[in-house]
């Protein structure tokens, strides 16, 4: 018997790609040396286009690196109109002070601005975008969908509404342009409040269509099966879940506030883990769900995620050991020294660039020869096209 | 392997039962057709069948349905989900993963099938579909025949013992029709499946029949019985059981090959009767201005070309039967035609003028397009509301619209939300919207998709007195008898390009895909319909 020959595509585990990039964001969390924090945005944004797909979600990094600049911008331009006055430095130049009432003293507008505080406020902004652009790049590596079907049994259901909601975003924006199109045809207009109306109606009606039908065919496809089990069972999964997530939260502030709760925060957190894991456990077993191909852990897996915490790791022995240029401070105004151990950290989570497997690399890329299908517009994309989000085609609509 | 007994079935708020005490035995390892009118009830046959009716649409189900030993009552159609396979109207609406091997594991998941068993049955069903170079693509990426055979792969995986499918082929051209009725048929024959499925285009689905469940509609009782006999008096039937009965056969043939061993006499007889032109010759239209053109009309998405260099004209009262497999290009001209898609390169002239450059209020005077999907026109409250709106967006004297409608078709609740309507009714309402404005190129696009025979009737005469009206017709189509039936002129597209274009009865016959089921059983005479032959008949001598 012929099986097909063509390998499928090795995807890494969505999960090694998300403790690799929580791995960085940590350490920009750890650091406000902007030499560092740079390094970090690279490293995030070479490994990204080394290894994403062509799937749509890839794309998504752009979107946070303009999210982070965005930030910055913000800050900065926050710091120059509400920033804190009177600390000596360098005056760049001097805004009008504008008199505000007795009672909002704590606000001051206008004043001198000074170098410090611009720098200060560029560092403060700079760590805020890197840590979006470590996000970003989780996003844009590691399929929304595979990471959802890496969920615990008990959340499988709620995954599968999440993973049917993200494939409705894209119908969605597909029967608006058709809907425009259509109207277009008869003459009426798109614009304004009886257009959007218009649009609007039948979009959402065929939504509707479309949602029943879904929900039709997963019904007659065994989706909600359940597995006959004893109260005993689901009172214990209730009851652990409840009293595990109750202990989270006693944990959690233990762990913040180290002087209360007697110094108890990290064990009780330990305890909320295994209360959690216990429930989740024995409820899925009330789901005999099962799960095809799942992805493998093996040594890329090993190496991104490590790669990843190995960084993490040499900046927090850095912290601990008080390296000088971990933490810096622009006043008095100095150039920041580098330190080796947390920049030779950051280099080490460049590896998955090279040791990921690429998913490009496969042959099932290759746009198809043959034309579209039947319909015109976004279904008819083809895997070249896929790089961009599905947008209606309009350009027939006359403004 | 499914039994009904007595079922009775009404929906919530509806005046009649749809089903009216049907009793029903269906044996394993058959394939059995259901057929009858739109609004009979064939959908709600088929899915009480694995329960979806009552446990999911609502409404009183009386009696009793068992399938495997199973009933619906004490099963939901989740519980089923183990014996029937069902595959609904819309493969792309019934997806729930986005890959094509995700989606052939996701039943067995819910199932809890071993990993080892579902990697193992999940090969199997790419061998059998044929599915080897998708299984990684994206579902929304597949053309319609293939995500037919991927729904069909995504049910059969969970290794049911029955098929249940509503109208598999009405999306796929003559081709893709054929490849998924004989992966069905390879079920039944190779592996003892029974299957059930609903279908418009009997002359696709009764060569492949075991047994027919008439659905009369009305409550009237259902007409089972082997194929040859049932259609013998259906209400529906092929053209090849029209001619059939015509002719007198018995047994009626269902395949072309029966009947063309039958047809010897029948072709010795038409021998000295040309078959009647249709076609307006092209020289009697000499000196008439074309009713739009279109000269080297490229159009591309990102690398991929829909179309490549298209050189048309269309003459006013011309019927034009565009054709092609899915993918070739059709919808894409016609939404070119009508000015909704502007040229990568080329230029379409409609009657002198350039479609981009018209005002949309202006443009459905000279062009105007009935989408696949007529609804898509369609929002208003009531078909009264649809027509006003119309009216005035095309400035038409009021009341225009209404008028139109009423001579596609007479006798519409003109109080009727647009989606309470028939396919049927639908379809005659958004031709009238953009019939109404009297443009002198109508397009129509997959207009006979989810039709049954008598508004297929209704469409075909419509479309003629339109043409006899002076305005030129094109509608793309996978419909081979439909485009006998009404066309003057065929074109086939592929990849693109046009490969053909002549007199519709030329282009037809000759082509072992697009051929009518009459023009098959008579070649080489080139008849293309019943009725062309009823008349010659009539008027030959007799022997």
């Amino acid at each position: 018997m012929t099986r097909a020959a063509a390998p499928r595509r090795r995807s890494l585990h969505p999960v090694a790609w998300w403790l690799w990039a929580a791995g960085l964001a940590i350490c920009a969390m750890r650091t406000n040396n902007p030499f560092l924090l740079a390094l970090i945005g690279v490293v995030a944004c070479v490994v990204v286009s080394a290894r994403r797909s062509s799937a749509p979600w890839s794309r998504s990094i752009t979107f946070f690196l303009r999210l982070g600049l965005l930030v910055i911008a913000i800050r900065i331009v926050i710091e120059i109109l509400f920033g804190q006055r009177g600390v000596p430095g360098h005056v760049l130049f001097t805004l009008p002070r504008v008199p505000l009432p007795s009672w909002a003293a704590a606000v001051s507008i206008g004043g001198p601005v000074t170098l410090e505080s611009i720098l200060d406020a560029f560092v403060l902004g700079l760590q805020l975008a890197v840590i979006l652009l470590c996000f970003g790049a989780a996003n844009s590596l590691a399929s929304p969908y595979r990471l959802l079907r890496s969920l615990p049994a008990v959340l499988y259901e709620t995954g599968v509404a999440v993973t049917v909601a993200l494939s409705f975003t894209p119908e969605l924006v597909q029967s608006i342009g058709l809907v425009r199109q259509a109207r277009r045809q008869r003459g009426i207009p798109i614009k304004g409040l009886r257009g959007m109306r218009g649009v609007a109606v039948p979009v959402l009606e065929s939504a509707l269509d479309r949602s029943l039908q879904l929900a039709t065919s997963m019904d007659a496809r065994g989706y909600g099966r359940r597995v006959a089990v004893g109260m005993t069972s689901r009172r214990l999964a209730g009851g652990a879940t409840l009293g595990g997530l109750l202990l989270l939260a006693a944990g959690i502030y233990g762990v913040i506030d180290g002087g209360s709760l007697f110094g108890l925060g990290l064990p009780i957190l330990a305890a909320a883990a295994v209360l959690c894991g216990v429930g989740l456990a024995v409820g899925g077993r009330r789901t005999a769900r099962s799960r095809y191909r799942p992805d493998p852990w093996r040594q890329p897996e090993w190496i991104v995620a490590g790669s990843g915490l190995t960084a993490l790791a040499a900046i927090s022995v850095a912290g601990a050991l008080d390296v000088p240029g971990l933490t810096i401070s622009f006043s008095p105004l100095a150039f920041p020294s580098i330190p080796l151990l947390p920049v030779v950290g950051i280099l080490i989570a460049l590896v998955p660039a090279v040791a990921a497997p690429n998913p490009m690399a496969s042959p099932t890329t290759l746009p198809r020869a043959q034309g579209g299908s039947e319909t015109d517009g976004p279904r008819s994309r083809e895997p070249g096209e896929q790089r961009r989000p599905v947008q209606p085609d309009l350009s027939g609509v006359s403004t | 392997m499914i039994t009904f007994d007595q079922v009775s079935f009404t929906y919530t708020e509806a005046h009649r039962p749809t089903l009216q005490r049907v009793s029903l035995d269906i044996p394993e390892g058959e394939l059995c057709v259901v057929v009858g009118e739109t609004g009979t009830g064939k959908s709600t046959l088929l899915r009480a069948i694995n329960g979806l009716v009552p446990h999911f649409s609502g409404g009183t189900l009386a009696g009793t349905v068992t399938v495997d030993g199973r009933t619906t009552r004490d099963n939901r159609p989740r519980d089923l989900a183990d014996v029937v396979g069902f595959v609904g109207q819309n493969p792309l609406a019934s997806f729930v993963t986005e890959t094509v091997e995700d989606e052939l594991a996701y039943t067995m998941e819910n199932l809890g099938v071993a990993a080892d068993a579902m990697r193992r049955r999940v090969e199997d069903a790419i061998d059998l579909l044929g599915l080897q170079d998708l299984r990684d693509r994206s579902l929304r990426a597949l053309s319609g025949g293939q995500q037919q055979r991927v729904a069909i792969g995504a049910v059969l995986t969970a290794s049911p013992r029955l098929l249940v499918l509503d109208e598999p082929t009405s999306a796929l051209d003559p081709a893709a029709a054929e490849e998924v009725l004989s992966a069905l048929a390879r079920l039944v024959h190779d592996l003892g499946l029974t299957v059930v499925m609903a279908e418009h285009r009997l002359e696709r689905v009764v060569p492949f029949a075991d047994r027919i469940i008439l659905v009369p509609g009305d409550g009237a009782p259902l007409v089972v019985g082997r194929p040859e006999v049932v259609m013998q008096s259906s209400s529906v039937a092929p053209p090849l059981v029209e001619l059939g009965r015509l002719v007198g056969w018995q047994p009626l043939p269902l395949s072309v090959r029966d009947a063309r061993r039958k047809a010897a006499p029948l072709r010795e007889r038409l021998a000295p009767i040309a078959p009647p032109q249709r076609s307006a010759p092209l020289v009697a239209t000499e000196g008439r201005r074309e009713a739009a053109s279109a000269r080297k009309l490229t159009v591309s998405y990102g690398p991929v070309v829909a179309l490549d260099g298209v050189d048309l004209t269309i003459m006013p009262g011309e019927v034009l039967a565009l054709m092609g497999r899915n993918g070739s290009g059709k919808s894409t001209l016609l939404n070119t035609l009508s000015g909704v898609r502007r040229p990568t390169r080329g230029a379409v002239d409609l009657d002198g003028r350039d479609p981009q450059s018209l005002r949309a209020a202006d443009l459905v005077h000279h062009v105007g397009l009935v989408p696949q999907d007529p609804g898509l026109l369609l929002y208003g409250e009531s078909v009264r509301a649809e027509c006003q709106t119309a009216d005035k967006a095309s400035g038409l004297p009021p009341g225009t619209t209404m008028r139109t409608l009423d001579r596609v078709l007479p006798g519409m609740p003109a109080d009727r939300h647009p989606r309470d309507l028939s396919e049927g009714q639908r379809l005659a309402l958004a031709l009238a919207i953009v019939v109404a404005p009297s443009p002198a190129l109508l397009l129509l696009d997959e207009p006979t998709r989810g039709l049954d025979y008598p508004s297929k009737d209704r469409l075909i005469g419509v479309l003629r007195e339109l043409a006899g009206d002076g305005h030129a017709v094109v509608l793309a189509t996978h419909d081979v008898e439909l485009a006998a039936r009404v066309a003057d002129r065929a074109v086939v597209l592929a990849d693109g390009q046009i490969i053909t274009d002549g007199p519709a009865r030329r282009v037809v016959c000759h082509s072992p895909i697009f051929a009518p089921q009459v023009s098959k059983v008579l070649a080489p005479e080139e008849w293309l319909t019943v009725e062309e032959v009823r008349l010659a008949l009539e008027d030959a001598v007799p022997l």
